[in-house]
């Protein structure tokens, strides 16, 4: 039976566990000097050592490994004083050596934590994500399935390899269990993803783009009674790739196992597929019996051993952690708690700043992001960042109506355009003709015709009832099609009827 | 006397994907029982607190500098592949996921 | 003019007596009139051959400074990747394969250059010590056409051995270089892990894997070993320090002062008769010269044969993963409807060879859970006492020396059916892969008993490579001097097939 989350979380308790993959930003492949560019033609950045061709062999890129301690770093990880590379040894066309490249008993960081913060009713709430281990590895080649049905690879005649993408470094973050979440288990998830993701783009390490597949969060899941010191069987969920699928993912999750343990079933440790149109996960093909993956040390890499030195001065240039971050930006722009945490949720904080850094006013840019943007994205049902508005364009918008060419009114006409994908915002000014009256004349026009229709009410305003102006400068405006400034419309108004304007 | 029955080495033999005969499977089982012996001297002497060597020289930290260089042609890429399409290696229906 | 040393030939070629391409035709010829009774070779490509050697006689008529080696003919082991040239590693599973690259060996050579007359045959991936488990049949050895030449570079040591070739690159794992050099009297040379290049040499076990030279005389295998060996960015495992002075070594030859230890395990039960006595001929050959021989102990030998057939069928059977039937290589069993992975399984079923196979299963039980830590950790463990029983005999001898092989060449077909008889040929010479050091074979006479070849082996500590070739040219200058020529051209003539 269907059950609600409600239900799920009076019984069981989560527990989680995550494993984000990362793809660096090198100019170079981890092990080959093949470029890393997104999207080139097929095979046009392979080499004897990523096509695995006979005898290659493996030469590490330092970036990766100088990339690799800074995420370590950052997430307040030990760096092993020597690491070494494991081969993971399973068979998949998509890997050509046929095993990874990876790291296993050795991890170069391990031991670390991140701390996240949740809005929830009873205000913010801070959670402790443990960090296992940070470890290198590379990425695989990418299969095309044709024939059968759409691409996909059930009922495809045959397969097409392209290994551009295969070498690509990866880091492999892995959390410790996380317990203790309770009902906020997906916010919790998601919050720490997105915080990683501040994390690694603070350090300039990754692209951090989920869609893109640059970011990749797996995640477990499994319930247990509540009081229960068992932990439950767990199911892992592959490339959940965006913010708003973490949390999504989870919470399925969470009623399907529910579900199951409530009919007396039993959950299958296995691979599950997140769908992002029906937020539901299908099965992976369950392997019949665990994969043997016969790790041993690399014996073409030789250990990895940084200099305690090296480790310190990466360490002094650690950029400002996302969470002091947050707090100075809060500080500096004067934000309210609430409207903080509604731009964090809204994963607009990025956008907020680049858009205060072109000159906005921060409480305008964060106005413009949270309320009007946001809203149009939420009916479009996606993120704020995948609109085609850009924080340059805000800025122009909040310009335009600090220099009084637009009125508040038609910078939303010109948002909407620019979202509808019209051109930069002076592009939607000029196509739509939108402009704000400025002339007096034109707008004593219709402030007599106004006062003449509405002469009850204008007489209040005249004996000195001032709040009465609203409903005539309402109708002013509703006169001249909201192009007028309204702050103008006030003046003139209170003007004409014989009283002071401020 | 060790050994490893037919069963084991099949178990093997998917795992190293090589699709062995019914005759090659009982032969190499038969072999092993005397290799397996030879071998497993290695247990022989108390290795405790005896680290394992798992390079030859003591090298350590060899890099390269993040640096693109010229890849193959995708000709030459392709060079030996058993079939090809689109500049791609065209392989027989693929079963199963990645990892 | 064929049975002179590359260093005669060397000087030929820069006096003007000869020229490269006339070098080259006449090996060329002398491939075409015995290779097919020794096989040695799996491909000759004449043709690139002589025009490489018209390369070079050009640039040497037009004043170019050239190198000791430049114009001298070399046949390949088929391990190495040489661009658009076939190149098998002796398996049908890369039939017809031609790498688009170069290894960093034939690199190299190309620059010094050296003629590469073409490929040589080889136990598969270099699984063997006989040349029999090549899947292009076997190579026979020139002293007696129905014996081996030991292996896995049989094709290269037989060339070389047949005058096919004056040099020879080989590899060398378990001793697939010393054991063919010994089998065929030739001198072979395993460098220290780390002093050539891996790249495009194609992996057996890669934490013991080397590359090396064959030649006729010590000399002559000094100039090669010169050639090839260098630090290399491409193989992280590769040593960045200058290489030896082999060849000013292998010119001095004094071994006066020179402490050399004998290593009580690699000797008597199992070694032939023949071969002891000739190895303790050229000890005391080496005492007269004035060396001071002592005694040394390396307890934990005992199970080096039991180490290394778990640490390299471990590291095979992950190397050889890559050869799946997806982008290079023999494609078998695509029938309609076949998966991915049911062609894997028919091509490795098909294209890897009976000792290749028992090797991956081999490794691949040895690394699966379970079994991983009381085999290969076991086996990496024992390494680690290999390795200090041989620093604690350096520090009681400069070079230590053993008898290169227990047993002179044996007939073909032999051993080929029982695997442990087999292992065993390598028991003298695995030690030294297994610590990452070098070692040299060179010929010590004929056993009486069958008038086949036996080899004296000399190791020495990593990256004292010169030491090999210092002790090897004194005890090789008294021997030839006793002999009254080098034992090569004792050989039998293989006489004209034409
Ligand atoms: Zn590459």
């Amino acid at each position: 039976m269907a059950l609600s989350y409600d239900d799920v979380i009076a019984k069981y308790e989560p527990v989680l566990g995550l494993e984000v993959h990362v793809e660096l930003n090198t100019e170079s492949k981890m092990f080959c000097s093949c470029s890393t560019t997104f999207g080139g033609e097929p095979n046009t950045q392979t080499c004897p050592v990523c096509l695995a061709l006979p005898g290659a062999l493996p030469v590490v890129n330092a970036q990766a490994i100088e990339s690799t301690i800074k995420i370590g770093l950052a997430l307040n990880c030990q760096i092993a004083p020597r690491s070494r590379f494991a081969r993971k040894n399973y068979f998949y066309p998509d890997m050509p050596k046929n095993f990874q490249i990876s790291q296993y008993d050795e991890p170069i960081c391990f031991d670390g934590y991140v701390d996240v913060e949740i809005d929830t009713e009873e205000g913010p709430k801070q959670f402790r994500i443990e960090i296992e281990r940070v470890h290198m590895e590379e990425d695989t080649g990418k299969s095309l399935h044709v024939g059968g049905a759409t691409g996909r690879i059930h009922g495809a005649e045959y397969s097409l390899l392209d290994y551009n993408r295969a070498g690509i470094p990866l880091v492999e973050i892995v959390t410790k269990i996380v317990p203790g979440t309770g009902k906020y288990a997906p916010e919790v998830a998601k919050a720490y993803v997105a915080e990683l993701r501040d994390i690694l783009r603070g350090l300039k390490v990754s692209d951090v783009k989920m869609e893109q597949g640059s970011l990749r969060c797996d995640a477990n899941v499994s319930l247990r009674l509540i009081g229960s010191a068992v932990l439950g069987t767990r199911s892992e969920t592959k490339n959940v790739n965006s913010l708003r699928s973490v949390e999504r993912a989870i919470r399925g999750e969470m009623i399907r196992h529910a579900e199951l343990l409530n009919e007396g079933k039993k959950v299958k440790q296995e691979t599950r597929h997140f769908q992002e149109d029906t937020g539901l996960t299908r099965s992976g093909r369950s392997k019949e019996q665990a994969e043997d993956y016969r790790y041993f040390p690399e014996p073409d890499l030789v250990p990895v051993a940084p200099a305690p030195a090296w480790i310190e001065e990466l360490r002094a240039q650690q950029p400002e952690r996302p969470s002091l971050r947050r707090k100075r930006l809060k500080e500096q722009w004067a934000v309210p708690d609430k409207e903080m945490a509604a731009m964090i949720n809204a994963d607009a904080l990025d956008i907020v700043e680049e858009t205060v850094l072109l000159g906005a006013d921060p409480t305008k840019a964060r106005t413009w992001w949270l309320g009007e943007i946001s809203r149009i994205a939420n009916e479009k049902e996606i993120a704020l960042t995948d609109l085609t508005i850009s924080p340059k364009d805000v800025a122009e918008i909040v310009a335009l109506v600090a220099a009084g060419e637009l009125t508040d009114k038609l910078a939303r006409q010109v948002v909407e355009g620019v979202i509808a994908g019209e051109g930069t915002p002076s592009e939607v000014v000029a196509k739509r003709g939108i402009k704000v009256v400025n002339d007096d004349g034109a707008l004593m026009a219709a402030i007599e015709k106004v006062c003449a229709e509405q002469s009850e009410t204008a007489d209040k305003v005249r004996n000195g009832l001032i709040p009465a102006a609203g409903a005539l400068i309402g109708a002013v405006m509703k006169e001249t099609k909201g192009q007028a400034d309204a702050a103008r419309v006030r003046e003139l108004l209170l003007g004409h009827l014989g009283q002071p304007s401020n | 006397m060790s050994s490893l029955s037919r069963d084991e080495v099949a178990k093997l033999a998917a795992l190293a994907r090589i699709e062995m005969s019914e005759a090659e499977l009982v032969s190499l089982s038969s072999q092993f029982g005397s290799i397996l012996d030879a071998v497993a001297r290695v247990q022989e002497l108390n290795l405790d607190g005896v680290k394992a060597t798992s390079h030859p020289q003591p090298l350590e930290n060899i890099f390269r500098e993040d640096v693109v260089l010229p890849s193959l042609t995708p000709d030459q890429a392709l060079s030996g592949a058993p079939a090809q399409e689109d500049q791609r290696f065209r392989v027989p229906q693929i079963l199963g996921e990645a990892e | 003019m064929i049975k002179n040393t590359a260093a005669q030939m060397s000087s030929a070629l820069e006096k003007g007596e000869t020229t490269s391409v006339e070098l080259t035709k006449i090996h060329l010829d002398r491939i075409a009139d015995v290779d097919q009774k020794v096989k040695a070779f799996l491909h000759v490509d004449g043709e690139s051959a002589l025009k490489q050697a018209a390369a070079v006689d050009a640039d040497r008529a037009s004043g170019k400074k050239l190198g000791p080696l430049a114009g001298i003919p070399l046949a390949l082991k088929d391990v190495l990747a040489q661009e658009g040239v076939p190149t098998t590693a002796g398996s049908k599973i890369l039939q017809g394969w031609k790498p688009p690259y170069d290894s960093t060996v034939v690199a190299k050579l190309k620059a010094a250059g050296v003629v590469i007359l073409g490929k040589t045959n080889m136990d598969e991936f270099a699984m063997g010590s006989s040349t029999e488990n090549s899947g292009y049949g076997p190579t026979f050895n020139p002293w007696d056409l129905t014996r081996t030449p030991g292996g896995s570079s049989g094709g290269s040591a037989a060339a070389v051995s047949a005058f096919e070739a004056p040099l020879a690159i080989g590899s060398d794992t378990g001793g697939s270089i010393r054991q063919p050099a010994a089998l065929t009297g030739i001198v072979g040379v395993r460098p220290t892990y780390g002093a050539v290049s891996r790249y495009g040499l194609i992996a057996y076990s890669s934490s013991l894997d080397q590359a090396g030279p064959f030649g006729r005389t010590v000399l002559d295998t000094a100039m090669l070993h010169a050639v090839i060996a260098g630090h290399d960015p491409k193989d992280a495992t590769s040593i960045n320090a200058p290489v030896p002075a082999v060849v000013a070594a292998a010119k001095s030859g004094d071994v006066k002062g020179l402490k050399i230890g004998v290593i009580k395990q690699l000797q008597g039960d199992g070694y032939q008769t023949g071969v002891q006595a000739r190895f303790s001929e050229s000890l005391d050959i080496l005492a007269s010269l004035g060396a001071q021989i002592v005694q040394v102990d390396c307890p934990s030998f005992e199970y080096a044969l039991a180490a290394y057939y778990l640490i390299a069928p471990s590291e095979c059977s992950s190397n050889l993963a890559r050869f799946d039937a997806m982008r290079y290589g023999l494609r078998t069993g695509e029938v309609d409807g076949a998966s991915a992975e049911t062609v894997m399984n028919a091509t490795r079923e098909a294209g890897f060879g009976r000792e290749v196979k028992r090797r991956i299963i081999l490794g691949t039980y040895a690394l699966s859970s379970g079994y991983y830590d009381a085999y290969y950790g076991s086996a990496q463990k024992i390494r680690t006492l290999i390795i200090e029983d041989y620093k604690k005999a350096f520090t009681q001898a400069d070079v230590l020396v053993s008898p290169t092989s227990p047993i002179t060449a044996f007939k073909i077909g032999e051993k080929s059916e029982d695997p442990i008889a087999m292992y065993l040929a390598d028991v003298a010479t695995i030690p030294v892969n297994l610590a990452g050091i070098c070692g040299m074979s060179l010929p010590a006479g004929l056993a009486d008993e069958d008038n086949l070849p036996v080899g004296f082996q000399i190791m020495a500590p990593a990256m004292q490579d010169q030491r090999l070739y210092q002790v090897g040219a004194a005890l090789e200058a008294a021997l030839v001097s006793k002999w009254g020529g080098h034992l090569i051209s004792k050989a039998p003539a293989l006489g004209g097939a034409r």
